[in-house]
């Protein structure tokens, strides 16, 4: 039933459009990922639909109420932030209760939720601390606990573990993740941390500058990427983007004259001969010694090595610009600055984008 | 020799250079002592004088200790000295002061906490052009307002009575606390105010529940600042206190200033010492929050 949506959000600061026109809809249980460079108003989107800051215009749904002018507490929402935002004076108990405080719930039903949050996040033996005597990882946990017990619809997250260290935020990862799976509300969560929206999300939208440039399942926006700028900000490394011109029979030519095979490529449309392309080559797609099915293969220099133990990235001399690419330190171990390497690229791999509109064909 | 004294292998030393006390220093310290001087001298007299006898002061030696130590000057002071023509000692207006006191520190931190959390934490309308305007009331000179005040209060039908004294110390300090309590609730982290506020939502719970609870730092500061500056007023007190209703500093005053025949020393100091008792009691209690208030107020976060 809460099946939450933007409908055409526009927010101004002063004369600064901060959204444009925005439309999103995320289902009942969803995990809604918004994933994006920083500034392009994912936290803007948030506190809208939090009601802490109000839309210039638009209307937001939440199954079928319209919650657009409604106060924050009556929105049926529960929030964990960034910095944790937990009430310094208060107990992790007396945190959990004012969660509570406005529900006019009965007192034994006040109890029985903050024992349940304290069993689900293990927090029990911490009651009746304050939040300066936590560890970071204890606080997130008390704030998630905090959301929980209020049996909201919506469970926004913005950037919850940035501020954790490495290790602490992949088992908070896990943990919400779980927590999701078992509680199965809808969320929102906010995040610039590109695996914490693969791993977690159901759904990711990917926003720039106010606007959404995809919306869809992670596999989706991994795959087939919808324009130029989401190819380049999903993956790690990023995708190599090469110029290309059409010709006919299916075939396209590089910048440097080698050819490119789009025979097996899934067109929407196929462009006539002459377009201008943009071929988007995923680095850990290329294959050393591959399948003779290949869409492109090039021999190249290498430029430069990075080993990081499980993988090696191989940044090779394409022309002016740089190729990489991901091998297994089995094929590449033996590699050294400047020897010269065969790669090639699988036919059925390949991303092609509109060089002009950007647009995926 | 030095093989002996020198520390086991593999630890590093840096010897740190001897403190050692320079020209400047002795120039310093020279300073603080007759600055300590200049204050204690005086306090030392005022203390010694108001246990001595009339007949001792008479010899003239002021700092000679008292040869009998009696209280007789305190009591006369607080219970029989003469202000004006009632004769009633200090004890009035020590009274009058405490009654003058409770309300206006009351209402005007009351106020100002509230002024200062909603112009902070709430988005109120105006608020940038309110803020100046309080600024600017925090420092218009009190003498300029007089005038209109006693006549607002005339009208009130309050002149003349500890209320008019302690309605004017609200109303005036307030410009000045609003502003600080404004500025003390800023630096509070705004996720928290936003936390509370899709947790509960009113704005006297979260004011009550979380904000005040942080809130007692700066508490302490203005609790000191406020009695200070209220028992320590002469000016409002003897404008619109009237005969009835004036503090313990104008009572003072007045013993002091308006008396026929030999002027009783001991019995003056005794009654200075009795006025600036009480702020002297506060500073000493509340002291070690104060600093620290002021030390947390200094740094962000
Ligand atoms: N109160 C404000 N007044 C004016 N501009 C604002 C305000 N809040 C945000 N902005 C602007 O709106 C844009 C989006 O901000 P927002 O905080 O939503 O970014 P974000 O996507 O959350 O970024 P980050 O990943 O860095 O948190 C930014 O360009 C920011 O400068
Ligand atoms: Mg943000």
């Amino acid at each position: 039933m809460p099946r939450v949506s933007f409908e055409h959000i526009v927010k101004k600061f002063g004369e600064v459009m901060v959204l444009n026109s925005l439309n999103l809809a995320v289902d009942d249980g969803d995990f809604l990922v918004l994933l994006g460079p920083s500034g392009c108003g994912k936290t803007t989107l948030l506190n809208l639909l939090a009601g802490l800051s109000d839309v210039t215009s638009g209307r937001i749904m939440i199954g079928n109420r319209d919650v657009t002018e409604l106060d924050p507490k009556d929105r049926r929402l529960a929030m964990v932030f960034q910095s944790y935002a937990l009430y310094p004076t208060k107990t992790v108990r007396g945190n959990l209760r004012f969660g509570l405080s406005a529900s006019k719930l009965p007192q034994e039903e006040i109890e029985k939720r903050i024992a349940w949050a304290a069993d689900m996040l293990q927090i029990g033996p911490l009651m009746d601390r304050r939040p300066a005597q936590l560890s970071g990882g204890q606080r997130q946990r008390v704030a998630i606990g905090r959301a929980l017990v209020k049996h909201a619809d919506v469970l926004l997250f913005d950037e919850p573990l940035s501020n954790l260290d490495a290790k602490l935020r992949t088992e908070m990862r896990m943990e919400i993740k779980k927590l999701h799976e078992e509680l199965n509300p809808t969320v929102v969560y906010v995040t610039h941390d590109q695996i914490e929206a693969m791993t977690m999300a159901t759904r990711i939208a990917i926003m720039n500058g106010g606007k959404i440039e995809q919306f869809g399942t992670p596999d989706d926006v991994y795959e087939r990427p919808a324009n130029l700028f989401v190819a380049g900000f999903i993956g790690s490394p990023s995708m190599n983007l090469l110029p290309a011109t059409v010709e006919p029979g299916g075939q396209a030519r590089l910048a440097d004259g080698s050819p490119l095979d789009m025979s097996a490529y899934a067109f929407g449309a196929v462009p006539p001969p002459g377009t201008a392309l943009m071929a988007g080559l995923r680095p850990e797609h290329f294959a050393l010694a591959g399948p003779a099915e290949a869409a492109c293969r090039f021999t190249l220099k290498v430029r430069h090595i990075e080993r990081t133990g499980s993988d090696v990235m191989l940044a090779l001399a394409f022309g002016e610009a740089t190729l990489t690419v991901r091998a297994a330190p089995a094929d590449a171990g033996h590699l050294r600055t400047g020897d010269p390497v065969s790669v090639q690229f699988p036919k059925d791999r390949l991303n092609l984008f509109d060089a002009g509109s950007g647009r995926r064909i | 020799m030095t093989e002996t004294s020198s520390p086991p292998a593999g630890t590093v030393m840096f010897p740190r250079p001897k403190k050692r006390i320079r020209g400047r220093s002795i120039a310093i310290l020279v300073f603080l002592t007759m600055a300590a001087l200049f204050f204690c001298i005086p306090l030392y007299v005022l203390v010694t004088t108001s246990f001595k006898t009339m007949d001792q002061i008479r010899e003239g030696a002021i700092f000679s200790l008292p040869e009998v130590w009696t209280f007789e000057a305190w009591r006369y002071a607080w219970d029989e000295a003469c202000s004006g023509i009632t004769c009633e000692g200090l004890k009035r207006g020590f009274v009058n002061s405490l009654e003058i006191l409770f309300p206006s520190l009351i209402a005007s931190i009351a106020i100002s906490a509230v002024t200062g959390y909603a112009l902070a934490l709430w988005s109120v309308r105006w608020a940038g052009g309110f803020l100046f305007l309080l600024f600017l009331c925090a420092f218009v000179p009190f003498q300029i307002i007089m005038y209109p005040l006693i006549v607002i209060t005339v009208n009130m039908g309050i002149y003349g009575s500890i209320w008019a004294v302690a309605f004017i110390h609200t109303v005036l300090a307030m410009p000045v606390l609003t502003l600080i309590f404004r500025n003390y609730y800023k630096d509070i982290p705004p996720d928290i105010i936003k936390a509370a506020v899709m947790d509960n939502g009113s704005f006297w719970r979260i004011f009550i529940e979380i904000i005040l609870p942080m809130s007692g730092n700066i508490l302490i500061v203005v609790l000191i600042m406020q009695i200070t500056s209220i028992w320590n007023d002469y000016l409002i007190g003897v404008t619109f206190g009237g005969l009835g209703a004036q503090p313990m500093t104008v009572n003072l005053a007045n013993m002091v200033t308006v008396t026929t025949g030999t002027v009783s020393y001991n019995v003056n100091m005794a009654a200075a010492l009795q006025t600036a008792i009480p702020p002297l009691v506060i500073y000493f209690v509340l002291g070690k929050f104060f600093v620290e208030g002021i030390a947390a107020g200094a740094v962000k976060g």
